[in-house]
């Protein structure tokens, strides 16, 4: 670029400094709010600031999605894309409720988007749940992931049989963790301290179990098929659990009906399939839900309690599950709870209700007219449901309406983060994009010198200490 | 404002190399284009497609004879919101377009096992759904028009 050029660019963003644009302030850089984001800077001249609790950007996709699962992190390129545009800003170690309240941010912003997810595992609320080895499957998740906060998980993978309580997709990511040779693992970005403990792992069988049938199942035809097609592992349905299910194929609709036949093949193939010495088993049960967990004098889970259910209702979609008084023990030393979040109320002014933000189309309705308009997008919004497609579908939504009050607004008054950087400064190291380019080397760097592709760092304190650090960033392309 | 600027000239570079017919070969194609192949040649080897948005807007691009959907959006850098989130990996559905009935006729491969697994997950899927990046296209395909459906979705609280 000559310098003339530069010049002219130079008195066009001065002169922008002066006009004013509208402020937008994102809080939590998950999917939804990079996706929100895209939006906003495609459709309008704005500001944006993207604040995060974690040093770290990208929320579940850097720590939910499993590391066996690249691929569907290669939208962390497009979200890099949004997060370079001279428009937006990232702020990093930020977290709303903590450094910073919701009323500040309204005061200072033309709007405030809130997508800060849905970070709690819903718990069952039965006997013994506070058992050793009864784990909620977010905290494994966030274990192998690298999640700081859930590094130091205690976990006894030393007995023979685990269950899983729970059908969806984050159910068959714990049980393929657990049931992948470890050989496969040690290619992808899994925690170090996981894979160790993971190699030394005995469960041999794995219970997958669902209150309702299996034309209720959560989980997703591609995870399923992945689970059929794993290595050294047999997958043993109960054909007595799909009694009459064939009668209900011709009738569902396209994506029910393959993944029930899917199902139905690999019940056929039960009796075919081989098993050698080291061939693990991953046993789906269905029509089951959990009494209580059994316990041993060490407060060690040993077995759970189930109450068999039997479905009420035409319809498969709303078939409601009845408990019958019939009991089922299932003996495991190692349970995972995975029935689902709940979002957090992060700032006493969250107008919140039932686990989500209370909100009309993305909108949330109160009263307080001179602040910044309230939205609130992907799961807070919607509740943590469907997958990342899902949560930007809805975030498109919302932000163009974002758009359109933005566009019907008379003047922007608002400064956005400048105004109180200074503030939050002092409570936290913030975190910009180029630490974060910072962190992202260093962790590939890491990842090499194990024949991974990352390494990621697991504690807060060092992350900040990289992002600070004169670590170069710009190495590759010398 | 430093990095402002930076980002800019980056940026302005990229668009530089990407529309420089020089540039555009080596950096675009992911193919080895042989050698003696002659731009003539080249030139015959074009197609044209057309996006039809769910706003009605279209978009028209040329584009080489081997590459995917995918690809004709990515090198023609079309504004189509999201799309080719996983960048062709079978893991997204972002790519999901439908089809006349008689162009879904035409292709010369069935959706596989796999793509219609991620079709499943799509919103408004119809007969005629296929998945942008596995459709690569042929000559017999010029002039294709794809309807781009809207990703929105209904979730609501
Ligand atoms: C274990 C797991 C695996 C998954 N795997 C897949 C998959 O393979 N494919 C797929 O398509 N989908 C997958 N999903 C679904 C997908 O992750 C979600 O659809 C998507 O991440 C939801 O996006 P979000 O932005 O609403 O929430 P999140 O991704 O949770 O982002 C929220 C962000 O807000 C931040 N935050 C929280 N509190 C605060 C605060 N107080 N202040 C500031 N920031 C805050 C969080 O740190 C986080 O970065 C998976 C989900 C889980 C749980
Ligand atoms: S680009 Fe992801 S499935 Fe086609």
């Amino acid at each position: 670029m000559t310098f003339g050029n530069l010049r002219t660019l130079n008195r066009f963003y001065s002169a922008n400094n002066y006009t004013k644009i509208p402020r937008v302030c994102i809080v939590g850089a998950g999917p939804a709010g990079f996706y929100a984001a895209m939006h906003l800077t495609k459709n309008i001249q704005c500001k944006i600031d993207l604040i995060e609790k974690l040093p770290v950007p990208f929320g579940l996709i850097r720590y939910g999605v499993a590391p066996d699962h690249p691929e569907v992190k290669n939208v962390i390129n497009q979200f890099t894309k949004v997060a370079q545009r001279p428009e937006v800003n990232f702020y990093g170690n930020v977290t709303l409720g903590k450094d910073i309240t919701l009323n500040q941010l309204r005061q200072h912003y033309d709007a405030v988007l809130l997508t800060y997810g849905a970070e709690k595992d819903k718990t069952l609320g039965i006997e013994n749940e506070n058992a050793k080895n009864v784990i909620g499957a977010r905290h494994f998740v966030g274990w192998y992931n690298g999640l700081p906060s859930n590094k130091d998980l205690e976990i006894d993978l030393s007995c023979d049989t685990a269950a899983i309580l729970g059908q969806g997709n984050v159910a068959l990511d714990v049980a393929r963790i657990l049931l992948s040779p470890i050989d496969e693992l040690r290619k992808t970005d899994i925690t170090e301290h996981a894979l160790n403990i993971l190699a030394g792992s005995k469960i041999k069988q794995l219970y997958l179990i669902g209150r309702r049938g299996p034309l209720q199942v959560a989980f997703t035809i591609k995870e399923l098929r992945e689970q059929l097609k794993l290595r050294d592992c047999k997958t043993v349905w109960r054909p007595e659990d799909f009694q009459n299910v064939i009668n209900e194929v011709p009738n569902l609709p396209r994506p029910r009906k393959r993944i029930t036949e899917l199902m139905l093949k690999s019940l056929n193939e039960n009796e075919t399939c081989s098993i050698s010495n080291n061939t693990k088993m991953f046993k789906p049960i269905f029509f089951r839900s959990p009494k209580k967990f059994i316990i041993n004098d060490k407060n060690n889970v040993t077995g759970i309690e189930l109450t068999c259910n039997k479905l009420e209702g035409e319809n498969w979609e709303s078939q409601k599950c009845i408990p019958t008084d019939e009991i089922e023990v299932v003996n495991c030393g190692l349970v995972f709870r995975s029935i689902g979040y709940k979002s957090i109320k992060a700032d006493e002014d969250v107008p919140f209700s039932n686990g989500l933000v209370l909100n009309e189309r993305g909108c949330v309705i109160d009263e307080a007219n001179e602040l910044g308009k309230l939205y609130v997008a992907g799961w807070l919004g919607t509740g943590p449901v469907g997958v990342i497609l899902h949560t930007m579908g809805n975030a498109f939504q919302v932000a163009k309406t974002i758009c359109d009050d933005l566009k019907n607004k008379a003047d922007y008054s608002k400064s956005g983060f400048a105004e109180f950087k200074d503030i939050v400064k002092d409570k936290t190291d913030i975190v910009d994009w180029e630490g974060w380019q910072k962190i992202d080397k260093f962790e590939i760097e890491e990842g090499k010198k194990r024949g991974k592709p990352r390494e990621k760092i697991c504690s807060v304190e060092k992350i900040i200490e990289i992002a600070k650090s004169e670590f170069n960033i710009v190495k590759d392309n010398s | 404002m430093f990095r402002t600027v930076k980002n800019l000239s980056c940026s302005k570079f990229r668009y530089l190399l990407r529309f420089n017919d020089l540039g555009s070969n080596c950096i675009d194609s992911k193919r080895i284009v042989p050698f003696s192949t002659s731009s003539l040649a080249l030139k015959d080897e074009k197609v044209k497609v057309c996006f039809v948005l769910n706003d009605g807007k279209r978009l028209e691009a040329e584009a080489k004879i081997g590459d995917t959907l995918l690809d004709v959006v990515v090198n023609n850098d079309l504004n189509i919101e999201g799309y080719g989130a996983c960048e062709g990996t079978l893991t997204c559905s972002t790519c999901h377009v439908i089809l006349k009935q008689e162009d879904y006729d035409r292709l010369p491969e069935e959706p596989s096992d796999e793509e219609r697994d991620m079709l499943d997950l799509a919103y408004g899927l119809t007969d005629t759904s296929r998945l942008g990046c596995q459709i690569t296209l042929t000559k017999d395909l010029d002039g294709l028009e794809i309807i781009v459906p809207e990703t929105i979705n209904d979730a609501r609280s």
